[in-house]
């Protein structure tokens, strides 16, 4: 893309972020930093890495901006807002030292990347063996296997934290409010209209995924955006947390994942896969992660149980 | 530039306008339901007019498409937030 637009998209993208850090209403925040995910999703446009603006604009923006809008909505119904706006100067220039560390050192970090254009060579000489059309998910899946698989088990890490917030009243019951629309209205037609679609775009970002941009985090995703409208819609209630199935299905690809790789162990190679069976492997443990991700990052949204079961 | 890529450029052109006349009104409109009226309204028709240049731009009718249920997509989007929002002053207003 041109230069004008990159540089207009740099110049959004700063923009955005030092308004999601530096607005004293912490609601406005929230708002600038799901704008930012979306500028930060077209860069990666920009820089053609469409498998990173997917799951940057499906998690970073979408995601973690109903997360944050439902901690708002927590943090203002405790009445814990006005406390929060009102930090003393000491602690603001701390922590505005720490993120100033913290940026030099990722910067330090990238600037001295070595030169080469990293890792792509040895990448695409080693893919072929594992009849994969999609770098990314031959790396994700294969060659940094552990990394992925650390990353799903802190999401279901994350769900247990959650869950151990609930009071012990409610313990297996069912997370959220009851959401009660008009069945005519506007919500309930969206929830009718919208869900086919996106099950059938998870579906396919799945399936895609293997030789094309796409996989399980954002193919997990858009399937938790369909669950989320369901139920914000009022067609579906929540279901009991308690239910064996629900739990089958959160742990269902972690432990899919970590089956193969004890296979691997055992056959020699933790994480590893038989030669000639590391596409199948790769398909059984992506289709498993996708319904534990969609599961668990809707269950996070629900948040703890609020009703008896 | 030949007739084509006029008609594109004047597409183009005209679906800023709608966008510029759409952030003017929500900065200067007085009260929600105006301003979600400027941004639900004049946003989409300026969305309406780039996707078609975008099209024509492209010249390829799948590409041509996607765009199209792009746009579809977002006026279903739009039109339902834009109703939700102005339930919620409307409550916030104490009307119902």
């Amino acid at each position: 893309m041109s230069l004008a637009f990159d540089l207009a998209l740099c110049a959004l993208i700063l923009g955005t972020a030092g308004l999601a850090v530096a607005g004293g209403n912490l609601f406005g925040s929230v708002v600038f930093y799901i704008v930012y995910g979306v500028l930060i999703a077209l860069a990666w446009v920009s820089l053609g890495a469409a498998d990173v603006a997917l799951a940057e604009a499906a998690i970073g923006a979408g995601v973690t901006g109903v997360l944050l809008i439902g901690a708002w909505q927590g943090m203002k119904d405790a009445g814990g807002l006005e406390a929060e706006i009102t930090k003393s100067l000491p602690v603001r220039v701390l922590a505005g030292l720490g993120a100033a560390a913290l940026g030099a050192l990722v910067g330090f970090a990238i600037l001295s990347l070595p030169g080469h254009d990293g890792l792509t060579g040895p990448v695409a000489e080693n893919q072929p063996a594992l009849d994969l059309g999609n770098p990314v998910t031959a790396v994700l899946l294969s060659f940094r296997a552990y990394d992925t698989l650390l990353e799903t088990l802190v999401l279901t890490a994350a769900l247990a934290a959650v869950w151990s917030l609930t009071p012990a009243r409610f313990w297996g019951g069912i997370p959220g409010p009851k959401h009660i629309t008009r069945p005519d209205g506007v919500m309930a037609s969206f929830g009718r209209l919208l869900p086919p679609l996106g099950l059938l775009v998870a579906i396919y970002l799945v399936w895609a995924g293997a030789d094309q941009p796409g996989g399980a985090f954002q193919a997990g995703t858009v399937l938790a955006a369909v669950w989320i409208l369901i139920v914000l819609a009022g067609l579906r209630d929540e279901p009991r947390l308690s239910s064996l199935v629900l739990r089958l299905i959160v742990i269902a690809g972690p432990l899919v994942f970590l089956g193969a790789g004890l296979a691997g162990a055992l056959a020699g190679l933790a994480l590893g896969y038989p030669e000639g069976h590391a596409r199948t492997l790769i398909l059984i443990i992506e289709y498993a992660l996708t319904l534990s991700i969609a599961a668990t990052l809707a269950l996070l949204i629900a948040g703890p149980a609020r009703r008896a079961p | 530039m030949s007739a084509m890529e006029c008609f594109i450029a004047g597409l183009l052109a005209l679906g800023v306008f709608f966008y510029v006349a759409g952030t003017v009104g929500l900065l200067r409109f007085p009260d929600t339901h105006s301003r979600l009226h400027a941004l639900t309204k004049a946003d989409n028709l300026g969305l309406g007019f780039i996707v078609i240049a975008a099209g024509l731009y492209w010249g390829d009718g799948w590409i041509a498409g996607k765009l199209a249920l792009v746009w579809l997509l977002t006026l279903f989007a739009a039109g339902m937030a834009a109703q939700l929002v102005a339930r919620a002053a409307l409550k916030a207003e104490g009307g119902e």
